[in-house]
């Protein structure tokens, strides 16, 4: 290949190890690629290649099967703004414009600055609250659209 | 055996077989669209839906087992509304632009629509405005006309093991592209065409390159060319399907009538040059073998040929660690191409610049061959200019009005026209192994075969071995053809060289094609086994009516090597006639 080897931790290197051989183990591995580098990125797509001894073609075929898997790097602050069923009806839509339009960005992009991603998903598994998003692992529940700037600034005073 | 019922018509099959295969049986045609002869059932369609008696379901043809005591509907006017509403959702997604579409008359989903009579389109229209891929310079790729069918995935992947390309994206997004959606040429594509081969529609094709050719023919004056053109074996015997023949029909005399309507100057014959390339590579085999058997570069052997150029190509970036098996001759196509511009040039005082030099080919990877290293410009510039498959070929000779069924039979020009019956099985499986064990064992022990068929390594079983005597010796063969038939050979070849035991076989003959080359990628459409067998039928015929069926009896042969190449392998047919291999990555 021609990119050059990218660096897998050691854990990473020992999980790979022990399920490359076990059929259906490709998902389970990419989850810890992602974990590892928020995304997966083309160089580690080869590298597992080799390892797995998978066509690259194959991986990439899983990965942009799945919605959860990212090929290019996600903002620091990834907002996840809930457009299943219930969220939808309570105004998720609004609330995805409206970050939209704060940020100047639309979903699957990335800011200029890096900072923030956004990412439409369905169901994040707590409707009581709905409409939700989730900025990183924390969940906002039952919001408006005003509430929106306030979150926002809050993680860009974070950097 | 299972007995069952079709429309009412009773029908025992094998247990297993499809309700499409046993509706066949009694004549009865059920519609498909994703399904191919060549691949398995997929069922990403739907158009062969059919009822079956107390399902409540509609099962879908292709895929579903006909079970004893079924008694199945295939066609009444719910079926056929509901295929009809498939055709409309699937031209829901796809542009409207049939007469521009190179598949115009082709294409097996305008057949659907016309046969179903879609007269409107009652769906809202969808189109996705994808790149087109035209990175390989043998295949175009147009994501926008595809209809997600599959079989080109199933293709690359299945029968020929090159994963170029794989659905990417789910649901309304999904399109057939290469992994991280790179460009064709920047993957593992080989160029093979199987692709384009078995795509329903034009979402994959080859790069039509008849203007360019027209534009050489036509120009006159001081830009005048002198147009050479060379037509390779498997062509003759599958170029009258276009025109109606059956598959098979050998029209070699017609097409070289053809060609010199169209306005070539020169036609001259590949199965000359394919002779020309068993003079080097029975020689290098010979050599190679002789040294084997007293100890000597032994990891020279096996020795691998090296016509096919997806194969090259294949070897090059999978096998890369076998390059020294692969035999340095050249394919029949650049042989050629380097003895127009050199021999033929200097015999008729011809500037070699003002040549130009078509081959026309049933395959798409040979429009790569002519550009793939500097070996292919031995005359100082491109050997061969240009390269145009059967399909093409067809086209040219339809928008010339040329009757080609009617045409009287005419010769190619000498002295690189004519050739022998071991020339002309290039084309098929199995043929180029043949053609080289009959000139082996002449050079091997100066006496000529009493019998010069090898069957053992004829037909279109996927993998064929045979042991050959020349005298005392036994010479162990292996041929295999289809891409992904090949691994299991080499990785035997691998594993007794690893292990340090004798090699399993000394010589091995690989086509990327199923069927060789005429079952190529730039073949007329529709291959299936049938097809492909009357094709390599149509080859033997004409070996078998040659009165010279080895390639060193070609008195043509002896001239050139005589006037000009001096011996096989010697210094000469080294610079013009051989080449080298060098290490691929996989992904650029």
């Amino acid at each position: 290949m021609a990119v050059a080897q990218i660096e897998f931790s050691k854990e990473l290197q020992s999980f790979i190890r022990e399920w490359k051989d076990k059929p259906g183990s490709l998902i389970m591995i990419l989850h810890r690629v992602q974990e590892e580098f928020s995304f997966i990125p083309r160089e580690a797509a080869e590298r597992l290649s080799r390892d797995l001894n998978m066509p690259l073609a194959k991986i990439y075929g899983v990965v942009t099967f799945y919605h959860y898997f990212k090929t290019t790097k996600p903002g620091k602050h990834r907002i996840a703004i809930c457009l299943g069923t219930a969220c939808y009806l309570k105004g998720g839509q609004t609330l995805l414009e409206e970050a939209e339009s704060i940020l100047g960005i639309k979903g699957n992009e990335v800011t200029e600055d890096g900072l923030f991603s956004i990412d439409a998903v369905r169901c994040v598994g707590c409707c009581g609250l709905a409409p939700v998003i989730m900025v990183g692992d924390e969940v906002y529940g039952k919001l408006t659209k005003d509430q929106m700037p306030e979150i926002i600034a809050k993680y860009k005073n974070l950097g | 055996m299972v007995n069952a019922k079709i429309n009412g018509i009773p029908v025992q099959v094998a247990e297993g077989t499809s309700i499409l295969d046993a509706a066949k049986k009694v004549n009865v045609r059920i519609p498909t669209l994703c399904y191919n002869d060549d691949l398995p059932p997929w069922a990403a369609c739907g158009i062969c839906i059919v009822k079956a008696e107390k399902n409540p379901k509609m099962l879908r043809a292709c895929c579903t087992p006909l079970e004893e005591g079924m008694s199945v509907i295939t066609h009444d006017p719910e079926i056929v509304q509901v295929r009809k509403t498939v055709i409309e959702l699937i031209l829901s997604t796809h542009p409207d632009d049939c007469l521009q579409c190179p598949r115009n008359g082709s294409c097996e989903l305008q057949t659907l629509a016309a046969e179903f009579g879609v007269r409107e389109q009652p769906f809202e229209k969808r189109l996705r405005d994808l790149p087109i891929d035209t990175s390989t310079g043998s295949l175009i790729l147009n994501p926008d006309k595809c209809i997600r069918c599959g079989r080109c995935v199933l293709v690359c992947q299945q029968m020929q093991n090159v994963w170029a390309i794989e659905f990417l994206g789910r649901g309304e997004s999904t399109r057939i592209a290469p992994a991280a959606d790179v460009k064709l040429a920047e993957g593992p594509c080989i160029k093979c065409g199987q692709c384009a081969a078995h795509c329903p529609v034009g979402a994959i094709y080859e790069n039509d390159q008849t203007k360019e050719v027209w534009d050489a023919l036509m120009k006159g004056g001081d830009d005048a060319k002198t147009c050479v053109v060379q037509i390779a074996p498997a062509v003759r015997v599958a170029l009258g399907e276009e025109f109606g023949l059956e598959p098979g029909s050998l029209v070699t005399g017609k097409i070289y009538t053809a060609l010199r309507r169209l306005g070539f100057d020169m036609v001259f014959d590949t199965n000359f040059s394919a002779d020309l390339t068993i003079m080097e590579e029975g020689t290098e085999l010979v050599k190679r073998l002789t040294d084997f058997l007293g100890g000597k570069n032994k990891e020279l052997m096996p020795l691998i040929t090296s016509c096919c150029p997806a194969w090259v190509d294949y070897m090059e970036k999978y096998y890369s660690d076998m390059i020294p098996n692969f035999s340095t001759a050249k394919s029949p196509q650049q042989m050629m191409g380097a003895m127009i511009k050199t021999f033929w040039a200097e015999k008729t005082k011809i500037d070699p610049k003002t040549i130009y030099s078509v081959s026309i080919m049933p395959c798409t990877a040979k429009k790569w061959e002519c550009g793939r290293n500097d070996d292919m410009r031995s005359s100082g510039s491109q050997d061969v200019d240009v390269v145009l498959t059967t399909r093409e070929l067809a086209r040219m000779i339809k928008q010339a009005g040329i009757d080609l069924v009617n045409l009287p039979e005419e010769e190619a020009d000498s002295p690189l026209g004519p050739y022998t019956g071991a020339g002309t099985i290039f084309g098929t499986t199995g043929g180029v192994m043949e053609a080289a064990l009959r000139s082996a064992y002449y050079l091997i022990t100066k006496e000529d075969l009493k019998d010069v068929n090898f069957t053992g390594v004829r037909g279109i079983s996927g993998i064929k071995e045979a042991r050959i005597h020349i005298k005392d010796l036994e010479v162990r063969v292996a041929v295999a053809h289809q891409m992904g038939n090949i691994a299991a050979v080499l990785e035997e070849v691998r594993k007794a060289k690893a292990e340090g035991k004798d090699i399993p076989w000394h010589f091995i003959e690989v086509m990327a094609c199923r069927g060789g080359c005429i079952g190529g990628g730039g073949q007329p459409y529709g291959a299936t086994d049938e097809v492909r067998q009357k094709r390599m039928r149509g080859l033997y015929s004409d070996d078998e009516k040659s009165t010279l069926r080895c390639s060193h009896h070609n008195p043509a042969i002896q001239y050139v090597y005589k006037e000009f190449l001096g011996e096989p392998n010697g210094h000469k047919a080294h610079e013009l006639l051989h080449t080298k291999y060098k290490k691929l990555e996989l992904y650029k």
